[in-house]
């Protein structure tokens, strides 16, 4: 169905190219996965499949990649509509109407399809994708997992054979990510789509892959295989994987189901022991955030209703829940973005939304979920001097906590062009140099691949153990698993869990980490926790 | 691909009751946008064709009725009011620049000002000097009239949605459609973005206002919107937006010219209509035989695209009535006018209170009926922005 035939591509201005000679064949109906580090060719590879690269993008392919028999060399993106739908990453930047349904039917329009059999697709996809309910809704209105299955319907309406999807569950809670894979499995099982997707979140997608291919950037061949042999030593892997590895189960568990079965001797082994107790803060200690009865609305909405937290120095606060739980609307409480209705909010004894420029820099800092809003300089040393005078601190401090943060940045480099960890690091560096006892993060893993999720936790354990509280709003719940001291679980805009991570996510159908799913009921989280464990018993042994 | 799924048919319009379902103008469903620019345009046209303050407002008034019997909820719909702020000010502007510069009219002092000595090489402009009632009369009726025309405009923005006027749009402008209904778009996206980045200003500890905070501001929200608008322009790209069919050289060649001619008559045509003292026996055929040629090059200019459409709007009764309703009031006044009745142009000097001039009162208020006539509109089915609860992706009978 897909394929490339000897592919190297250059962008304009670049000496190394992204991708080098790619051989690669996707038949008919298989879901594939590409996988790989932030920055390694993988939407290269995507956006070469309809000839968005070169034809929209510039730079220079050599090679042939052809899909369903037509050469994109002579078919622009336009003239393959009807061969290769395309989801972008983030699809409510390319919905073109205002209405699902006229979205759903625009794509047939532009291809001139006769009025009965755009009437009878939209009707067909609309069931399909179980949005019937959301017909004459505004785009605008829909919650992120709706808005993702209306992006694929829209380009499912024009029959494609092929579907191409660029990140599809990053920016989705685990509920609503199921519902897009769920959507997508029916199209390969009953429709037979080719389906080509990216996703960092490998935990959420490895296992309904037929075929990964692994994308090892700076050039390198591709790897192409059966999942259960690429993971074997690929560098990125879900945690299922990484148990399996150092386990050493064969062949590797991809799903949970897998683990399980495969878990019961570790399980047994393991019986009687306990993951160490993460550290918990002094009960007696002096909040550095307190929240009591907090109401926010917006319009007839009400965001948060009668919110009662407390933070505790030393805390990493994991915040979760659906989209639109109100866990944004609470760290913009506690920044002083938005005036409570009812109720009081004190961060280091001071009402957030009372204070302005560096006094509440010095309270709270937040990153905010696109680091990008946060920056404005062109260069990262001018980034950091203006950090440096926003919050009168020392000349030099922000560069010297990035540099802690993350060693490799180039001072000329444009913020813009920094990979999605880099520029999270880098507006941290900014956030941090006020010294806020607080910090705040809005899903700060979205785009970031498993290294620089590791590397976030470091620097999370390291703000917990410099007495910095930190509470971050995530999806994620490997990274809560890891990372978390505590987690908040919103729904509705009350707080409906608050307690140690252990005791709120295991059994949790929504919220439990693998790790947590494939050893229940004994209550471990991390593939780092059973490691040092198996590592310690074979001391001991 | 073959699946099969019942085709339900069902529209978007909610299922009423059946008692309710008799009378047909109960029936929500949206009106064809085009019926509401020949209404407003109508109306648009009888306010150009009179100074009388009188009718002038009786068509202000029937405008805003209409307006706020059948305007949706919807970001678009609300520019009625900034439309309302504008002819206000433009009526200011109008009646400040006759106080202050225009020629000075009639003997009726209210205020003695001092005017402004000129040499005498600017003979005929006069700064300041005293302010007679006829000066403030002529300003103000000329502003309501400028006022009312724009306020027609607004009228027909806040009801026709730009994104359906898109789809009756003739293929051959498409493109430039979509073009701009996504700058429309754009704006509000634009107003978010702004308030987005002011608040990550204000984390930063930067002042939000003034003309640092506005310009600190700024390279972030472009640079967003530019980076969203190369994602849109890739994502039509790759669904097919653009397509064209080949179409010989002579046939492109003469639409072109068709296009051309057809618009200079309709620019020639619309002075005569609507200028003063113009005579109507060369506007108005001009004008008919402009549109006519427009109408036939964009026809075939359409040939290039293969774009079909998805639900058009229908053209029933309703679109007919309210269409009527526009057009007679601007053939009754502009008769009125044309036969120079009484009450049409209301004298100036020497000041008097203007008369209603019945027949052209009441054809303006036939303008009323699209209040009633026009079918109610549509509620979308979950008002609220709370998602339902997961729909599973299972088989069709989903919409049974």
């Amino acid at each position: 169905m897909i394929r490339f035939d000897n592919v190297s591509v250059v962008y304009d201005g670049e000496t190394v190219p992204v991708l080098r000679n790619v051989t690669l064949h996707i038949p008919e109906g298989e879901l594939v996965l590409v996988v790989g580090r932030t920055g390694s060719g993988k939407s290269t590879l995507l956006r070469a499949v309809n000839g968005l690269v070169p034809h929209f993008t510039g730079g220079t392919l050599t090679g042939r990649v052809t899909v369903d028999g037509r050469d994109t060399r002579d078919h622009l993106p336009r003239d393959l509509a009807d061969v290769v739908g395309v989801v972008p990453q983030d699809p409510s930047s390319a919905f073109v109407t205002d209405i699902v349904e006229d979205e759903l039917a625009y794509g047939m329009e532009s291809l001139g399809l006769a009025p009965d059999v755009m009437r009878r697709r939209v009707e067909e996809t609309l069931d399909l994708l179980g949005l019937t309910e959301l017909r004459d809704r505004a785009l605008q209105s829909l919650s992120g997992g709706q808005r993702q299955r209306v992006a694929i319907g829209a380009v499912l309406t024009t029959h494609p054979k092929v579907l191409v999807l660029d990140e599809p569950t990053s920016a989705l809670d685990p509920g609503a990510a199921e519902e897009v894979l769920a959507a997508l499995q029916r199209l390969v099982h009953d429709l037979g789509v080719t389906v080509l997707l990216a996703e960092h979140r490998l935990e959420r997608v490895v296992q309904y892959a037929d075929r990964i291919v692994l994308v090892p950037g700076n050039g390198e061949p591709l790897v192409s295989g059966r999942p259960a042999d690429v993971m074997i030593d690929a560098p990125v892997a879900p945690p299922v994987v990484e148990l399996g590895r150092i386990a050493g189960w064969s062949p590797l568990p991809l799903s949970v189901r897998d683990a399980r079965r495969a878990a019961d001797e570790l399980r047994r082994s393991l019986v009687g022991l306990r993951p160490p107790l993460r550290a918990v803060p002094d009960a007696t200690a002096i909040p550095v955030a307190t929240m009591r009865s907090v109401r926010v609305g917006f319009g007839h909405v009400q965001a948060l209703a009668g919110v009662d937290i407390d933070v505790t120095a030393g805390e990493v606060v994991a915040l979760m829940g659906r989209n639109g739980a109100g866990k944004s609307t609470l760290l913009g409480s506690l920044v002083g973005l938005h005036r409570p209705s009812a109720g009081t909010v004190r961060v280091a004894g001071d009402d957030p939304y009372t204070l302005r420029g560096p006094e509440l820099v010095r309270h709270v800092g937040l990153v905010p979920q696109d680091p990008r809003d946060l920056l404005c300089s062109d260069r990262v040393s001018d980034e950091c001097r203006a950090g440096d005078a926003d919050a009168h601190a020392v000349p030099g401090t922000t560069r010297a906590l990035l540099a802690l943060l993350s060693p490799d940045i180039d001072d000329s480099t444009h913020p813009r062009d920094l990979s999605e960890g880099q520029r999270l690091t880098l507006a941290l560096a900014v956030v941090l140099a006020a010294e806020p006892p607080l910090v705040l993060l809005d899903e700060p893993t979205r785009g970031l691949d498993y290294p620089g999720k590791e590397q976030l936790v470091i620097t999370l354990q390291g703000l917990a153990a410099r007495g910095h509280a930190v509470v971050m709003a995530t999806h994620d719940v490997e990274l809560a698993a890891a990372v978390a001291t505590r987690v908040v679980v919103l729904a509705d805009g009350e707080v409906v869990a608050d307690g140690p991570m252990a005791d709120v996510v295991v059994g949790s159908p929504m919220f439990a980490p693998q790790v947590a799913k494939v050893m229940a009921p004994e209550r471990w989280l991390t593939v780092g926790e059973i490691e040092r464990e198996i590592e310690r018993g074979r001391e001991l042994a | 691909m073959t699946y099969t799924a019942p085709v339900t048919g069902t529209t978007s319009t909610p299922v009423l009751p059946s008692s309710r379902r008799r009378a047909p103008m109960s029936q929500p469903r949206w009106l064809h946008p085009g019926a509401w620019w020949v209404w407003a345009l109508g109306m648009a046209v009888a306010a150009t064709r009179t100074t009388n303050p009188l009718l002038l407002l009786l068509i202000l008034g029937v405008v805003w009725i209409v307006v706020n019997a059948r305007r949706p909820d919807a970001p678009w719909a609300r520019s009625f009011d900034a439309f309302l702020r504008l002819g206000a000010m433009v009526i200011v502007i109008r009646m400040a620049f006759q106080v202050l510069f225009g020629a000075r009219l009639g003997t009726t002092m209210l205020l003695g000002l001092p005017s402004l000595p000129l040499p005498d090489w600017m003979a005929g402009v006069r700064v300041g000097g005293d302010i007679t009632l006829e000066s403030m009369m002529t300003g103000f009726y000329d502003g309501l009239r400028l006022a009312v025309l724009l306020i027609c405009v607004g009228a027909a923005n806040s009801l026709a949605s730009p994104a359906r006027l898109l789809k009756s749009v003739p293929a051959a402008l498409y493109e430039v459609g979509v073009a701009l209904v996504i700058a429309l778009t754009f704006a509000p996206m634009l107003v978010s973005d702004i308030q987005r980045v002011r608040e990550a200003q204000r984390l930063r500890g930067r002042a939000t206002r003034g003309l640092r905070g506005v310009a600190s501001a700024a390279l972030p929200v472009f640079e967003g919107a530019l980076d969203r608008s190369i994602t849109l322009a890739a994502a039509m790209d790759s669904r097919g937006y653009g397509r064209t069919a080949p179409v010989s050289v002579a046939r492109r060649r003469s639409t072109s010219l068709l296009l051309l001619g057809g618009l200079v008559a309709i620019t020639i045509g619309a002075y005569g209509v609507v200028a003063e003292g113009s005579p109507l026996v060369v506007g108005v055929p001009l004008a008919v035989v402009g549109i006519i040629a427009a109408a036939l090059s964009l026809r075939l200019a359409g040939a290039r695209s293969i774009r079909t459409r998805y639900r058009p709007d229908p053209w029933r009764w309703q679109e007919w009535l309210v269409s009527a309703s526009g057009i007679i009031p601007a053939i009754v006044v502009g008769a009125a006018s044309a036969a120079a009745w009484s009450g049409m142009v209301p004298s100036i000097v020497p000041p008097a209170w203007p008369d209603l001039p019945l027949l052209p009162a009441v054809a303006v208020l036939i303008g009323t009926l699209p209040a009633i006539a026009a079918p109610p509109l549509p509620r979308p089915r979950a008002v609220t922005s709370a998602p339902p609860a997961r729909v599973p992706a299972t088989t069709g009978d989903v919409a049974a």
